[in-house]
């Protein structure tokens, strides 16, 4: 056994660490500002309309809650699968689960049309809703993910840190699950009702959740002058190509999966060869963007063990992820509704028949960002105030308590 | 007159009355009854519409008109982001190029989606089988929209003016066609139904489904109808002749 | 159970009152004086009693219609509005609520969600 990690909070006062706190509280301001323009003038400013009425926001809060389950992984393989490996950077995994989700539910949050009504969201819950599932899993997710860390940082509690960490591994799965099911469980729309939607979404929180972790870690070394040695780097990126690679081998399963029943034909068309920036977005960006590149960035014989190169496949990962749930989420709802099986629509008020129409206006973005900037916020502010980050990542440290 | 000036020994007894006073009116609230209901939505009755295709015409939209009159969801011209209580949709059959005109709105499901869904429980089925939006609940995010395979219902993206006295409607919250409750408890016709036999071509019946001897019964029983996107096993009270 | 929400109800009392009393000592704030209704002489129960207990009545009302179809009882926002509409400049001089409401519940700062949604307009308009 080697010796015991030692822990310490980041200094925070160096004109870097003022100047990503000003960046992010100005992503933040902006996102609320969006938030205020859109509920003060109404949806119709925003690119969301009656046919697309999920749009950029929930590209940004479903991105974020999934990385979020996806993030507490490494905490989980050292505690769950008694990995010592991972065990100096399982504090930092639990922290950036609570963040991103605390980012991504804030994004949620601010584009409901009554986003005044929280209380009522709290406090009426429809049990047959997976919606309202999903409320009660992320406030469990707090909980659990929260005592799982108290486990972990306090000396005397530290033998629960394994029942602890089970029960956040059993509660993400869970909670991911949900999240997938949310789109899995609409029978209504050719695009969703697929149950491989709730695995998909929990190897999709892997890899994006990983993506997120490995950048946080590289840059807050980076940042704080501390090592970061070749083996525990290499350990996380070869994870994050198994990831990605399970990404795809999902991928391919539903959509051949779809392919197959001559119902759901017309979909799939649309999705892989018709859809316009959907089809783009699907091959370019999360085939090939988030998928093939990274790959050959993080197994190339070249740039395999090159830092660069590592933490470029990182961001291509989110970027081809972002892609990913913006197929699922715009692509699954600009397909038509199917109502009238066996006739054309040749005219119609309400667009029956025709594929929906989003373009997605600045605020969206900037909510969304907003979001990105309250979990980033929440993380560098912790790190300042509590000790998540160990001294070293040095090659040949281990944890041993 | 309230004397502003209270001082604060005067403040905490008055306080003190007023919460008492508070705590007794929940025990009166709770048990003011309704007993002297003069109507109340009826749970043998399961409301339902029959429109015949055959006599719609692609030229006719009585029935949206009268909804947008008398609801009061008049558009502003966004097609994208206007409501849409009730529409026409023009089709033609992919095989044989025969073509049919018929009206669409919220399909009142004996087991609705929308209902099944809903975070907040603000989508909900009355005891009649009407499926409405209780908009002090709507918290506005839309899944119910994502849920429903008719496309039957429509978020307020606009500040809303001009609100019916009979029919709330506000910014944030989803909408979509309440079957006319407003009417229906006062033993009228929907306006849809109302304006079809009236100024339309007479498709339209409105009735009890769960009375056998309703006109929109024996009309059931002589004629092969069909419900929207029946493969879902939802149940709708719409049924459509002639499709 | 009782006690205990009579207890909290006191303490946010207190806090609040000794907020406002000191308050109200310096600035003196108008007190309310929601104007007379133009129709009718008498509410559906006496003033004092409205005055306390309106918002139940009308949220205990509001879900029986919504919810059960129950219509034609007696709280109704509908009723409300009717009696007590006054001409309001911001409807360019319609019947409106508005005036009668904002009276106490800005006094008593406490937001009204009502009339985001339903009309404030008297359906009877002079």
């Amino acid at each position: 056994m080697s010796k015991a990690t030692s822990f310490s909070t980041i200094k925070g006062d160096g004109p870097n660490y003022i100047t990503l706190l000003v960046g992010l509280g100005t992503l933040i301001l902006m996102g609320l500002g969006a938030a205020y323009y859109m509920e003060h003038n109404g949806h119709h400013v925003t690119g969301m309309n009656n046919q697309i009425v999920w749009g950029v926001p929930h590209v940004f809060a479903i991105f974020l809650i999934v990385a979020a389950s996806g993030a507490l992984n490494v905490a989980s393989i050292a505690s769950v699968f008694g990995r010592t490996e991972y065990k100096p950077l399982a504090r930092m995994s639990g922290l950036l689960a609570l963040t991103l989700l605390a980012g991504g539910l804030t994004v949620l949050l601010l584009d409901l049309g009554r986003p005044d009504r929280l209380i009522i969201a709290m406090t009426m819950y429809n049990f047959k809703s997976i919606f309202a599932w999903n409320i009660i899993l992320y406030s469990g997710f707090f909980v659990i993910v929260g005592l799982y860390l108290w486990t972990m940082m306090q000396r005397s509690m530290v033998k629960y840190t394994k029942m602890a960490g089970l029960a956040a591994f059993i509660w993400r799965l869970v909670l991911t699950s949900g999240t997938g099911s949310i789109f899995g469980f609409l029978v209504a729309r050719q695009g969703y009702d697929a149950t491989i939607m709730a695995p998909m979404f929990i190897i999709m929180s892997f890899s994006f959740g990983l993506a997120v972790f490995l950048l946080v870690v590289m840059s807050t070394c980076n940042g704080t002058g501390r090592e970061l040695g070749d083996e525990t780097l290499y350990r996380l990126k070869n994870l994050l190509g198994v990831f990605v690679a399970a990404v795809m081998y999902f991928v391919t399963v539903k959509h051949l999966g779809n392919l197959y029943a001559a119902e759901h034909s017309g979909v799939e068309q649309f999705i892989l060869f018709k859809g316009g920036i959907i089809t783009t977005l699907f091959w370019g960006g999360q085939i090939l963007v988030g998928g093939i590149l990274p790959l050959i960035l993080l197994y190339g014989s070249g740039t395999g063990k090159s830092r660069s190169a590592i933490a470029t496949a990182a961001v291509l990962v989110i970027l081809g992820g972002f892609a990913q749930i913006y197929v699922i989420i715009i692509g699954g709802q600009a397909y038509p509704l199917e109502i009238f099986p066996g006739y054309d629509v040749t005219g119609g008020a309400f667009f029956d028949g025709k594929v929906g129409e989003y373009t997605p206006t600045l605020a969206e973005f900037l909510l969304g960002f907003g979001g990105v900037g309250v979990t980033f916020m929440l993380t560098a502010v912790a790190l300042k105030f509590l000790p998540f980050f160990p001294d070293s990542l040095a090659s040949g440290e281990e944890s041993s308590d | 007159m309230i004397n502003a000036d209270l001082n604060r020994r005067d403040f905490l007894q008055k306080a003190t009355t007023a919460t008492v006073a508070v705590a007794t009116g929940v025990v009166l609230y709770q048990t003011g009854g309704t007993a002297n209901a003069a109507t109340r939505a009826d749970a043998t009755k399961r409301w339902g519409l029959l429109i015949d295709t055959n006599g719609c015409d692609a030229g006719c939209d009585a029935c949206v008109g009268a909804c947008k009159d008398e609801n009061g969801w008049e558009g502003s011209g966004n097609p994208t982001t206007d409501p849409s209580w009730i529409r026409k949709v023009n089709l033609k059959d992919k095989r044989t190029g025969a073509t049919k005109s018929l009206p669409v709105m919220c399909q009142h499901c004996e087991n609705p989606p929308c209902v099944d869904v809903c975070p907040t429980t603000a989508s909900f089925k009355r005891p009649d089988g009407i499926v409405l939006v209780d908009r002090h609940a709507c918290i506005g995010c839309r899944y119910c929209i994502m849920a429903c395979p008719y496309g039957a219902r429509s978020f307020v993206h606009e500040p809303t003016k001009n609100q019916k006295p009979h029919m709330p409607r506000g910014m944030g919250t989803v909408e979509s066609c309440t079957l006319c409750t407003h009417r229906i408890d006062e033993g009228r016709l929907p306006a849809c139904v109302e304006a079809c036999s009236t100024k339309g071509n007479a498709v339209m019946t409105f009735g009890d489904l769960n009375d056998k001897n309703s006109d929109i019964s024996t009309q059931l029983a002589k004629h092969v109808t069909q419900r929207l996107r029946d493969d879902l096993g939802l149940e709708p009270g719409v049924l459509y002749g002639g499709l | 159970m009782l006690h205990r929400f009579a207890f909290i109800g006191l303490m946010v009392a207190v806090l609040f009152g000794t907020l406002s009393s000191s308050y109200a000592q310096e600035s003196s704030v108008p007190v309310p004086h929601p104007a007379k209704a133009l129709k009718g002489e008498q509410c559906v129960e006496p003033a004092a009693d409205m005055r306390r207990f309106h918002m139940q009545y009308l949220e205990h009302q509001r879900d029986d219609t919504m919810r059960l179809g129950i219509r034609g009882n007696k709280y109704s926002l509908r009723g409300c509005v009717e009696c007590h509409a006054t001409p309001d400049e911001k409807a360019d001089g319609a019947l409106t609520v508005r005036g009668f409401c904002k009276e106490c519940h800005s006094y008593a700062a406490v937001t009204i969600d009502c009339f985001s949604c339903h009309t404030g307009k008297a359906e009877k308009q002079p």
